[in-house]
Formats: C-alpha cells, structure tokens, sequence
C-alpha cells in the first residue's frame, strides 16, 4: 500500500494538469478575497451609497481575522468544480490512457490501488487547502499592515476546523468526479456532467424547490452543493447577506457534515465496487 | 513438471461474441510457448485472462498455482497485454519508476532493464515523444521488471524494425534459456518458428492444435529440377516417394543425400537445374490447421 501510495504522489506530482487546476483555485481565492475588495477599498469614497458596503467593512474582510472566509468560501462551488476535475482526470486518464492494465498487473489488488489513488488525492486536496491558506494569510498580513488593521487572528481551534470543512468539501467534489470517471471510462464526459452540475443545476434546482415546490425541500437539502455550502456556512460564522455564491445556511453544520462523509464513503465504495468486478479491456 | 499454467475449457463471451471458446493450454516450466493465431483469434482475450484483467466466463485457469489476478501471483508474472500502455507525461524512466514501487522492485533492477532493451539513452524522454518500436520495447522492460518466473508478452515484434525484431526475438529467446517461462502471442508464423519450443494454434477462440515447433515442420524434402523430368523421376523413386510439384519433383529423402542424388542424375545423362532441401514451413501446416476449421464452421 505504501509503494502504491508513492506512486500515485509521484503521478500527482509531475503532472502538470494537477499544478494547473492548484495555480487556478490559488489565483480565483486571491482575485475574489483580495484584489478585487481591496480594488473597491482603494477607491472607494468614505460615503458610500445605499448599495455600497462600507470601506471600514470591506477591510474587515480582508483582514486576518476573516482569512478562513476567504480561503473556503469559493469551495462549495468555484473550487469544488476544480476539484471535482481534478478527480476526474487523475482516474479517467487510466482509462484513457490505458495505463489502467499496466497498473493492476503489477501485484496489489484493484482494491489497494484504488485506496491509494484517493489517498494521494486526498493529500493533494490537503495541500490546495494549505496552500490556498497560505496565500491568503499573507495577504491578509500584508494589508493589515499596509492599512494598519488589526492583526488578530481567529483561533487555532476555528482555523483548524475551517480547514478540515474546506478540506472536506472538496474531496467530496473530488471523489465525485473520480466516482464519475470510473462509471464513464472516461475524462471529459464526467467534467462535462460533473461541472454542469455544480455551476448549473444545483442552483436552478434549490431555486425551483424554494418557489415552486415547496415540499421537495428535503431533497434539495439532501444535495452534494447544499451541504457543502451549509458546511461552509457553519464553519466560517459567514453572514448570510455576504456570503458567496452558493454559500447559504441550508442546514445545520452538524448534519452537513455526515452528509458529506456520506457522500464520500458512496462515492468510493462505488468506484471500488465498480472499479473490482469490472473486466479491464 | 507441474505447469504454470493451466487452462481448460476457457470460455470468453462479450455479448454475443463469443471470444474465446473452449480452450484448453498448458505452459510447462522452463519453455517459450507461441500462442499463434490470426486477428481476431482470441489470443488477447485468452492473456487478459491469465493475467487477472478479465474473468472467464467458464472453464478453471491456474497461474502459477494459484488464480490469476492474485497479489502472489501477480508478482511473480511479467506481462504485456495489447499495446504497451505508460502515463505520457512522464519519461520512461519515471513510468518504471512508478511501476516498481507497486510493485516492490529495486531501484537497480530499472537501468537494468532499460539496458535489456536498449532503451537506456533514451529513458529520461517523455513516453508521449517515443516512436512505436520505443513504447514497444519499454512495454517488454516492464514485463520484465519484476525479474518473474513467467512472462506473458502479447504480440512483443509489434511495430518493430528488422533490427529490432531481431533483438526482440534473440532476447526472448534468452529469457526462455534462464529458466525463465515464456508465453507469447504472435500471428507471425516465423517468428514463432524462430523462437518457440512449443506453439498452440488458435483460430475463432478455438485450440486447432498444440504441439513441439519440431513436430509440426513435418517431413523433409530435396526439391529437384531436372530434364528430362520422366527419367529423373524414375529414378528418384530409388531414393523416396516422388511428388510432382509445378514443374519441379519432390523427393522424401533427407538432405544429407543431396550429393548423392546429384551425382546419379548426372551419369545417367539428366541435367539438373536445380537441388535444394526444403521443409514443410509451419505457414502450410498453419493454413492447413484454419482452413480446415473454417470449413467445419461453415459445414
Ligand atoms: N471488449 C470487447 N468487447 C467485445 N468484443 C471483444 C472485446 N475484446 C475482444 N472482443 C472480440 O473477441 C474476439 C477476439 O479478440 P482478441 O482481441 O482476443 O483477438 P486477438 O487474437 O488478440 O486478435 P489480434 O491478432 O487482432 O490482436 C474478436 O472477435 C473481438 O472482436
Ligand atoms: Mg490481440
């Protein structure tokens, strides 16, 4: 297991697809939590309009107080979708490439290599989280200090927590695109259907169930997206008038949280299911 | 001699294709077994099988004494299933890399198969930049890579040049002397010829035969033309059984009397044009062992 684990890091590592998709999620965080805030604090007028938020607000949010806030808040749907690409790429190409053959006729069972190819994903989403943190942390350093805001930060209990959620939500993401890739055999049709989900329908379907159908609510609030925003939600101690898209407190944290190990563990045991019957040709 | 691996009654169905119907093989340690067929045969289907890819749809597989696709198994067992498959982002070197971490191989033992097959000064190049016989040949040093006591190569000469073939042949070759078990698949009657101790022929998923290369060359013969033909055939009955041949005798007699022959033709007044040994290819006999089942098809 532990060769296999280092062989799919391996994999990981040098492909550059997983570097492009990490640099994607880093620079969306840092464009929607800094630059384009600190855009509007710059050159905003101490008077705002009705429609405005305070400056004093706006710097608030930037600050390292609120750096969880914008290390997580674009996961449940901007990075969910990268990730969710993520896992489909990493185990759709075995199937495109064929390199699925050359892998199982090595010595560990289908079993072994499938749990090490979601171990490596699940340390390279562990690495995104850390990395888009830390990012965003010195950001967050650099504009109190250039805007003499306060340098507080939340505490290492709420930042840990807030990590692990961001973490969670999207190796739920990631596992279902590689769930996908396995159902398929392929890479693009799963990213098609996975993102298309994600972006689109998630969203037009809560619209739906809250103004026309009331009474599926349950259903919408059972979905992937809900939870992982309702997770979000709960972990970052957003509110709801500035939280980001998809962002929203559907259900208590609690039971967003085991949906989303739900998912996780459907998920998987799905593509391992599948993954062990399935003839390799 | 316990075989290491034994198949009977192996049965494949895809839908309604019915891939792999009834075989029964048998590796016996130590040999290189030619599992020679034409497209669409079923040899794929058959190796997919003993290497734990696909599961039969009836009939028993033994591999090494035990399933295939089991770890034990699996280790011990070197293959190349259709076409050499390798992440394209990663050189050569790195793909190796990779596969000897699954499967818990020495570091050193990578540059040793990359000098096997002549690969080494390229193995830092990305997969993706390989020419056909380049894939080809790392898909054989991955084979090989787990030093295992059977090796299971699918058409190995694929897209290889007369050089290559030659090296790719002379190295299995070699690896059967080692002590080494070897099955390989090939539509190349030559080529199994060339290297094979022992060749089973399947046509439409079925064994049509199985036997020692040797046995199947048949009988030799000197071909002979002479004039005028009618007296030379008189007296070559002397020597064997005479067949007319287009325009040239056939005479079972081994070669070694050739001289012999030569000479008696001479004094008796008759000009010889031509007198060589020949023997029954395994192409004939290959075309024969087809032709037939695809007539009981059709029949
Ligand atoms: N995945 C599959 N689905 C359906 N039919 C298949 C599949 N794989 C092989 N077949 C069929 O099974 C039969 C045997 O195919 P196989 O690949 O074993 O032949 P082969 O002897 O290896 O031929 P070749 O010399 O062309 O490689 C063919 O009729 C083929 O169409
Ligand atoms: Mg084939």
């Amino acid at each position: 297991m532990l060769g296999s684990y280092r062989a799919e890091l391996l994999k990981l590592r040098k492909r550059s697809a997983v570097w492009v998709l990490f640099g994607a999620g880093l620079v969306l965080s840092l464009i929607f939590g800094y630059l384009l805030p600190y855009l509007g604090y710059a050159t905003g007028d101490d008077n705002p309009q009705t429609d405005g938020v305070p400056r004093a607000e706006i710097l608030r949010g930037m600050l390292p107080e609120r750096v969880i806030d914008n290390t997580i808040g674009g996961y449940p749907i901007f990075a969910g979708a990268l990730a969710l690409v993520l896992g489909a790429i990493v185990i759709g190409g075995e199937y495109t490439w064929g390199t699925l053959k050359t892998v199982l006729t090595q010595r560990p069972g289908r079993g072994t290599i499938l749990g090490a190819q979601f171990l490596a994903l699940a340390t390279t989403v562990a690495l995104w989280v850390v990395g888009i943190f830390a990012a965003c942390a010195l950001c967050s350093v650099g504009i109190a200090a250039a805007e003499n805001g306060s340098t507080a930060w939340p505490s290492i209990g709420n930042l840990l927590q807030g990590l692990a959620g961001g973490w969670l939500v999207l190796m739920m993401w990631c596992l279902a695109g590689a769930a996908l890739a396995v159902a398929f055999r392929n890479v693009a049709l799963p990213i098609g259907l996975g993102v298309v989900w994600i972006l689109g329908i998630e969203t037009l379907l809560a619209g739906v169930v809250s103004s026309l159908l009331p009474g599926l609510k349950w259903l919408a609030n059972a979905l992937p997206g809900s939870n992982a925003g309702s997770l979000v939600f709960t972990v970052t101690d957003m509110a709801s008038s500035d939280a980001p898209p998809g962002v929203r407190d559907a259900v208590s944290g609690g039971r967003a949280l085991l949906t989303l190990i739900g998912y996780c563990a459907v998920f998987t045991a799905l593509a391992v299911w599948t993954t062990r019957r399935r003839d390799i040709t | 001699m316990d075989a290491l691996v034994e198949v009977s009654g192996l049965t494949k169905r895809y839908g309604d294709t019915l891939a792999v119907d009834g075989v029964d093989l048998t590796v016996l340690p130590g040999e290189v077994y030619g599992f020679l067929g034409p497209n669409g045969a079923g040899k794929t289907t058959t190796l997919r099988i003993l290497t734990g890819l696909i599961a039969p749809t009836s009939g028993t597989v033994r591999v090494l004494g035990g399933r295939p696709g089991q770890a034990d198994v699996l280790r011990r067992t070197g293959s190349m299933i259709e076409s050499p498959a390798f992440y394209p982002y990663l050189s050569g070197l790195d793909n190796l890399r990779l596969l000897a971490e699954y499967a818990g191989v020495a570091r050193q033992r990578i540059d040793e198969v990359l000098e096997l097959v002549d690969l080494a000064d390229r193995a830092k190049d990305r997969f993706s930049t390989y020419s056909l016989g380049m894939k080809q040949r790392l898909g054989v040093a991955a084979a090989l890579l787990k030093d295992p006591e059977l090796v299971i190569l699918d058409e190995p000469t694929n897209g290889l040049d007369p050089a290559g073939m030659r090296d790719m042949r002379r190295l299995i070759r070699e690896l059967g002397t080692d002590g080494r078990t070897v099955l390989l698949s090939s539509h190349l009657l030559g080529e199994v010829q060339q290297i094979c101790d022992r060749v089973g022929i399947i046509n439409s998923g079925r064994m049509v035969a199985e036997h020692n290369v040797d046995e199947l060359r048949g009988e030799q013969e000197l071909v002979v033309r002479a004039n005028p033909k009618d007296q030379a055939q008189a007296i070559l009955t002397r020597f064997g059984s005479v067949h007319q041949y287009d325009d040239t005798l056939r005479v079972k007699v081994t070669p070694d009397r050739a001289a012999e022959v030569n000479r008696v033709l001479v004094e008796a007044g008759i000009a010889v044009s031509e007198l060589r040994s020949t023997e029954r290819a395994l192409e004939d006999v290959f075309f024969e062992l087809t032709a037939t089942e695809e007539k009981a098809d059709v029949g």
